[in-house]
């Protein structure tokens, strides 16, 4: 993989929460999802977001991820405030800076792997003999090749969500947010895609969040743990084993995986 | 989205339920069929209506009376305009005039008179009419048995058929038309028929003692003009029995036996209004009663009546009688449509429902597409795309099975007018403008009824469409 694939890094944070809020109303009651969140994470870092399920973890995700909106505070990627940003705007920042993966595949079940790997192309309209080509070098690159042509319900959940990451990194985005991507699979399997997460995240120079309730998993391909409970961020600590490992240099991480 | 793409992926969904797809989009083919079944019907029928007409031969003919003439058609312009004594009499300079306008083919006198003619020693009284040349390329005489006249002055009649049942003493059922023409030329095509008539004879004599009681001012000076009337006899020679009448619209004084122009203009014939005519007459050249004027094309027949109501004369046309009866079909037409367009709302419903299932089914998978990257336009214009797809689908299908049916109801009605010995008649007709239009129609019908579904969708907030399972 050629330097020219690493993300340009200007020293900015990739992300900046400041007092981000997510509240909703279910009948009666007021849930704050999200209360009062502040984080910086920089941009080439791997970060995990820890907490048990309805610790907001997910909601801060799916607000950095541009699916939904802040009730109150600012989300700032890459220089722009995604709460001042209009639904075409978010809607073209969700198509070209994030790459998204998550617990349950997600891939559109009528459509093969090609087909489903091609369709964010379709919508930033990248020309269709163009698409092919990097359908099919993306699909190779998660050692897919093979299964192309084969729908979803025809693979097993590793090689959906293989499938899944070659969709997110098909627009070459910035940021790869990924929600319980291991949830689904057993551990080999995990391992296999955590594996691939972290060489996207060192080869690429890509900024990874990741959610996940499993201290383990965090522990062992994280740079940083961000804990949440209740909605409000009770710790950040950063993890030295990982850390240490990334800053020894990229070749001798390869060959050690080779 | 590019519009391949859209394209692509929406009839990839429509794949993806067939039969939920396929019945909708039958359902959009009924309505489609309906409409084009209806309106076609309409079109059919105002066609054959026109067909009637032109055959009749005086779609393109103006009638031109003097305002003087005793025979009005009731209009307005005889109040308007010239009164009576300031306006001109039809005389053979005024025809030539008539005829030098633009857009005119040719103005011949009409010639009619009632007389009496005699078949087989037995006399019949009816009204005879001449003919100019240029009617045997008429459509009126389409079903002609026998000739057209030999020449211009060949002493040659064509008969109406129910003249000609007249002379063989046959007496027609009443209501049904079923009378054979062949059957009824067989014995009198060669036939001679006896003309009796009055034939009047000018003497161009000294002035004054005509008709002084008409001597009304404004007249272009008083000619005098002294005739007798002798009694003649001619022998004609039935050439042709005529199917239709070619005098269809004139009323009362439509005639039964037709005569060659050039004939019948030699015959001095003794006409009553000849006796007031004569006597304005500045010369010895004939003067007529009413002058047919052919126009080359009916769309001009009204520039043309214009002119001549410029020069002060009364004119008529069947124009007038036809604008009734499109307009008669224009409302038919708008009633037909709107019982095919019942069936299109159906259909209507159909496809929003359909759609609005797709949503529901097909949540998931948009909260998916946003996620990616789609925008809500994106979103939007794929189910746009669906509904447009179905609709034109339907549209395609609708027309076909609506000219299927059509064609059923025709073949169908044939046999049963064949059973009643009726020719058999074309009373559908589904133009090409038609087959465009529905396509068309259906497609726009289809595009509405996608807006609300295409509006919900684009709407979808991801986060709760991937929440649910």
């Amino acid at each position: 993989m050629s330097s020219t694939d690493r993300v340009p890094h200007n020293g900015h944070p990739a992300i900046h929460a400041e007092q981000l809020r997510r509240h909703y109303r279910m009948g009666e009651t007021l849930i704050r999802a999200v209360d009062g969140v502040t984080l910086k994470v920089n941009a080439g870092e791997f970060v995990a977001l820890l907490g048990s399920s309805g610790s907001g973890k997910s909601s801060v995700l799916n607000l950095i991820a541009g699916l939904d909106r802040p009730t109150s505070g600012s989300v700032i990627v890459q220089e722009r405030d995604l709460a001042q940003l209009s639904r075409e705007e978010l809607a073209s920042y969700r198509l070209h800076t994030v790459g998204m993966v998550f617990q349950s595949f997600n891939l559109i079940a009528s459509m093969t792997l090609a087909e489903n790997v091609e369709l964010p192309m379709r919508f930033a309209e990248v020309d269709r003999r163009e698409r092919a080509s990097l359908a099919r070098e993306a699909l190779a690159r998660v050692g897919l090749q093979a299964r192309m042509n084969h729908r979803p319900s025809e693979l097993s959940g590793g090689e959906q969500q293989r499938a899944a990451l070659a969709r997110a990194l098909i627009n070459r985005p910035q940021l790869l947010l990924a929600d319980e991507p291991t949830g689904n699979l057993d551990s080999h399997t995990g391992t296999e895609i955590m594996n691939m997460v972290r060489e996207f995240n060192q080869q690429l120079g890509m900024t990874v969040v990741m959610v996940t309730h499993e201290r383990a998993l965090a522990e062992r391909y994280a740079q940083r743990l961000i804990f949440l409970a209740d909605g409000k961020l009770v710790g950040d600590e950063s993890n030295p084993a990982v850390a240490a490992a990334t800053a020894t240099d990229y070749a001798g991480a390869d060959g050690e995986r080779r | 989205m590019k519009l391949p793409d859209l394209t692509e992926l929406a009839l990839r969904n429509l794949r993806e339920s067939l039969l939920r797809n396929s019945l909708t989009t039958i359902g959009i083919s009924v309505g489609v069929a309906s409409l084009v079944a209806m309106l076609s019907l309409g079109i059919g029928l105002q066609e054959l209506a026109s067909r009637r007409l032109m055959k009749s031969g005086l779609f393109d003919t103006v009638v031109v009376t003097s305002r003087r003439d005793l025979r009005n058609f009731g209009r307005e312009e005889e109040r308007s305009g010239l009164a009576p004594g300031e306006s001109r009499i039809l005389d053979e300079p005024t025809r030539q005039e008539i005829e030098r306008l633009p857009n005119v083919l040719e103005a011949y006198p009409d010639i009619r008179f009632i007389t009496e003619l005699r078949y087989e020693d037995k006399p019949h009284l009816t009204m005879v009419a001449a003919l100019p040349s240029s009617a045997k390329s008429n459509d009126a005489f389409e079903g002609v048995q026998g000739n057209f006249f030999s020449s211009e002055l060949a002493p040659e009649a064509i008969i109406q058929k129910a003249f000609a049942e007249e002379l063989l003493g046959r007496t027609p059922k009443p209501g049904i038309d079923e009378t054979n023409v062949k059957e009824l030329a067989a014995p009198l095509l060669g036939k001679d028929l006896t003309m009796r008539y009055a034939q009047r004879e000018t003497a161009q004599t000294a002035s004054s003692a005509a008709a002084p009681d008409k001597a009304a001012p404004g007249d272009q000076g008083l000619a005098a003009a002294a005739y007798s009337v002798v009694s003649r006899e001619l022998k004609l020679k039935i050439v042709g029995v005529a199917d239709l009448d070619p005098e269809s619209m004139r009323g009362p004084t439509r005639a039964r036996v037709f005569l060659p122009l050039a004939l019948a203009e030699t015959l001095h014939v003794m006409h009553p209004t000849d006796l007031r005519e004569m006597s304005r007459a500045a010369s010895d050249q004939p003067v007529y009663s009413s002058v047919s004027v052919r126009v080359k094309n009916p769309s001009q027949v009204q520039t043309v009546e214009n002119a001549i109501k410029k020069m002060g004369y009364n004119t008529f046309s069947i124009l007038d009688a036809s604008r009734s009866i499109q307009q008669f079909f224009k409302v038919l037409d708008v009633f037909l449509g709107i019982f095919g367009s019942l069936a299109l709302a159906v259909a209507f419903i159909g496809i929003v429902n359909t759609l609005v299932m797709a949503i529901l089914e097909r949540r998931r998978e948009i909260g998916i597409m946003k996620a990616i990257g789609a925008s809500d336009g994106d979103v939007k214009r794929l189910f746009f795309a669906e509904a447009g797809a179905m609709g034109i689908l339907g549209g395609i299908v609708g027309v076909a099975l609506g000219w299927a049916i059509g064609q059923v109801i025709n073949i169908g009605t044939n046999i049963y007018l064949k059973s009643q010995s009726f020719p058999p008649e074309h009373f559908w007709s589904v133009p090409w403008w038609l087959v465009a239009f529905a396509v068309w129609f259906s497609f726009l019908v289809s595009l509405a009824a996608g807006l609300y579904p295409a509006g919900r969708a684009a709407r979808l907030d991801p986060v709760q469409a991937l929440r649910y399972e």
